[in-house]
């Protein structure tokens, strides 16, 4: 199981560098997908299969097939991509480190909250998401699905207007 | 407008009904149609096992004749020749030498006898132009090659066998219709 | 770990594994026999009895033939578009139940690989990366027919996979959970889900065709406009590799809607006759074979009957027509197990 973990980390961490500093968009974009599913072996090593699953569902299956459909399409090569000017750069740089930084306090308060939450092995199951979804959290979930709703009827009625 | 089939139909734009719209029945019918020809009879014939039948005036490769005691029936003549529309015949005409009778009937023979069968429209005028009863198209098909030179057909493919066994049978194409269409021609001639 | 288990699964893949390729292989066949017969034809007679070497005799062909890549291909992408369609096909038959237990020696060894809780999930997971194998070797042919046949592709998939997940969530209303073991086992006697999720069977099924790209949704592929569409560059067995992904896809597909709606391996009246268990299981199985092939007939029937859409048809009906009425199943659905639920 440690081995497991090890080698899925570092395969997330190698294909997440890899993204970054690929040339070709869609390298990366591949290298993004590879990243997800070891994400999702994470997750079956939680034994949160659900989760598992609906990631590669969401995540590499919907997403990223969008993101590569626009990359195909917008046919982006080195001429394209601008030359960014120095300010932009260092910002960038700057902006990417405080996010970083971010980052590293919210994992470090991952303890505390760890020790709050003892690890349950039926915690990622369908039923127990589920339950939590529906008796915890029913009203922001509601909302959240009254919103997809709504946004998926516009869709379909910005696609009706030109017919 | 007079209608050219009965199974014609008039094309309009109109509005679909709901039955139309979902698709579903004509959808049914169409996989009714498919079905029925699953089980149906088939149109192949499997060819070399079942062979079709040739129409009974079917023109095919050519054959030069030879006459009950084994000799060439061509004099050379070039009526096949001149007949020919599409030009795919040419000879070369020769003497007879003495001690040749058993092998030519007349004085002068093809010594080159060649049917260009990529020319060929298998149209049959040689057959009727020739005086002597020399060349027949027959029932047997030109076989297919890689190359154009084969399709010249010389006198080696063209000459049947003298061996009486071994001759090619024409009586099937001298149907009734044909012996009395050449006999009309053969007097128009003579008139 | 018990060792006998793992001998038994690892056996039993194999097992799935060359069933699944050999159904995959004579579903060519099958579909050339079943194309000529409709078309008053006999299809293919010449190699072995009723022509039946040929699929071997067109694995050979694949095998021999030349290998292509082009100059301008991007190489990696180009080996692995075919590979990642391949394995993604294949990787699906493993949550099937393909029968129920067996009972040797006074253990019980289960006809399912893996009984997932989340079952169909899987399933739908494993359709969604596979259309990468199209998109990525479309896009590294360099070519612009099979760019098209990509974006055809990934396109297509995504509206009809919503319209798929939504036909599925009114059929998990009725039984309650997602594992395919647990669907199959609710559906006993004649109890099958197609009597009760007739509308969602039927958005179910042209979604399965669409994502398995067989006529009438075959755009990604069409020859007459795009040449064959995202395997143009492809030649040798990288081009069989697509070929045969989609054969794969269309008897596992055949297997997942025999699960859900068909019953999967119940047999109606098996329990009268008084066999015993092990023979009910295999003949369980055997059934569930039978209804699986009358699928893969199903899909070749359609497929030789219907002409291929339009891609603004296809659009059309995805969003417009299969989704609201998908939308409106799982209404019913729901208000239906509203009211019953309370009395």
């Amino acid at each position: 199981m440690i081995f497991l973990f090890y080698m899925l980390s570092a395969i997330m961490i190698i294909s997440a560098l890899l993204v970054v500093f690929s040339k070709n968009p869609v390298n990366s974009v591949i290298y993004l997908i590879v990243c997800f599913l070891a994400m999702a072996g994470h997750y079956i090593l939680l034994n949160a299969q659900f989760l598992a699953v609906v990631h590669i569902i969401v995540y590499t299956g919907a997403i990223m097939v969008l993101f590569l459909f626009v990359i195909m399409l917008l046919n982006l090569n080195k001429a394209i991509i601008p030359q960014k000017s120095r300010v932009t750069r260092i910002s960038a740089v700057i902006t990417g480190g405080i996010f970083f930084l971010v980052l590293l306090a919210a994992t470090r308060q991952t303890f505390e909250i760890h020790a709050r939450y003892p690890f349950r092995g039926d915690i990622g199951l369908v039923s127990e998401v589920g339950n939590t979804l529906f008796h915890e959290f029913l009203l922001p979930f509601e909302m959240s699905s009254v919103l997809f709703i709504s946004a998926m009827v516009g869709a379909i009625m910005f696609g009706k207007k030109d017919a | 407008m007079k209608l050219l089939t009965t199974r014609s139909k008039v094309v309009s734009d109109k509005k679909m009904t709901f039955l139309e719209r979902i698709y579903i029945p004509a959808i049914l019918k169409g996989m009714y149609i498919t079905i029925r020809h699953f089980f149906g009879k088939k149109a192949t014939i499997s060819y070399p096992e079942q062979k079709r039948e040739f129409s009974q005036v079917y023109r095919g490769q050519h054959v030069l004749k030879r006459d009950d005691q084994g000799r060439e029936r061509c004099t050379a003549c070039g009526l096949c020749a001149v007949a020919c529309p599409a030009e795919a015949i040419t000879m070369i005409a020769a003497e007879r030498k003495p001690g040749e009778e058993h092998l030519y009937r007349e004085e002068k023979y093809a010594a080159v006898y060649e049917i260009n069968m990529l020319r060929c429209i298998f149209c049959g005028d040689c057959e009727e132009a020739c005086p002597k009863d020399a060349i027949f198209l027959t029932d047997r098909i030109v076989a297919s090659d890689y190359k154009r030179k084969p399709f010249i057909y010389g006198k080696d493919i063209l000459v049947e066998p003298v061996d009486p066994d071994k001759r090619i049978d024409i009586s099937a194409r001298q149907t009734e219709s044909v012996l009395k269409f050449k006999q009309d021609k053969r007097f128009a001639h003579n008139k | 770990m018990d060792w006998t288990i793992l001998i038994y699964k690892t056996i039993f893949l194999f097992i799935i594994l060359f069933v699944t390729l050999l159904v995959a292989m004579y579903s060519t066949y099958g579909e050339r026999k079943v194309a000529a017969f409709m078309q008053d034809r006999r299809g293919p007679n010449r190699a072995g009895p009723f022509g039946l070497f040929q699929p071997l005799a067109d694995g050979v062909k694949m095998f021999m033939k030349e290998e292509i890549i082009p100059l301008t291909a991007n190489k990696k992408l180009f080996i692995l578009g075919p590979s990642i369609a391949m394995t993604t096909a294949l990787l699906t038959g493993v949550v099937i139940p393909w029968g129920a237990t067996l009972k040797i020696g006074g253990r019980e060894f289960s006809m399912q690989i893996a009984d997932l809780n989340i079952g169909i999930l899987y399933v739908f997971a494993m359709v969604s990366i596979g259309v990468y194998g199209i998109m990525i070797g479309g896009w590294a042919s360099n070519n612009k027919y099979a760019l098209y046949g990509a974006i055809r592709a990934a396109s297509q998939m995504i509206s009809y996979e919503l319209a798929m997940g939504m036909s599925i969530v009114a059929l998990i209303l009725t039984t309650g959970s997602l594992s395919l073991h647990e669907i199959v086992e609710q559906q006993q006697g004649m109890h099958w889900n197609i009597f009760y999720q007739p509308l969602g069977f039927l958005i179910f099924l042209t979604c399965a065709f669409a994502e398995t790209n067989r006529a009438p949704f075959d755009l990604p592929e069409c020859e007459t406009e795009l040449i064959g569409g995202y395997h143009t560059e492809y030649s040798s067995m990288k081009l069989g590799f697509y070929l045969f992904a989609e054969y794969i896809n269309m008897f596992v597909s055949s297997a997942v809607i025999a699960t859900l709606y068909f019953g999967g391996y119940n047999m109606p009246f098996i329990d009268q006759l008084g066999l015993s268990p092990n023979t009910v299981t295999l003949l369980g199985t055997a059934f569930f074979f039978l209804k699986i092939f009358g699928m893969i007939f199903l899909f070749m029937w359609i497929r030789w009957t219907l002409p291929r859409f339009r891609y603004d048809q296809l659009m059309n009906l995805g969003w417009k027509g299969l989704i609201p009425l998908a939308i409106f199943n799982i209404f019913v659905t729901g208000v239906y197990y509203f009211f019953t639920e309370l009395t």
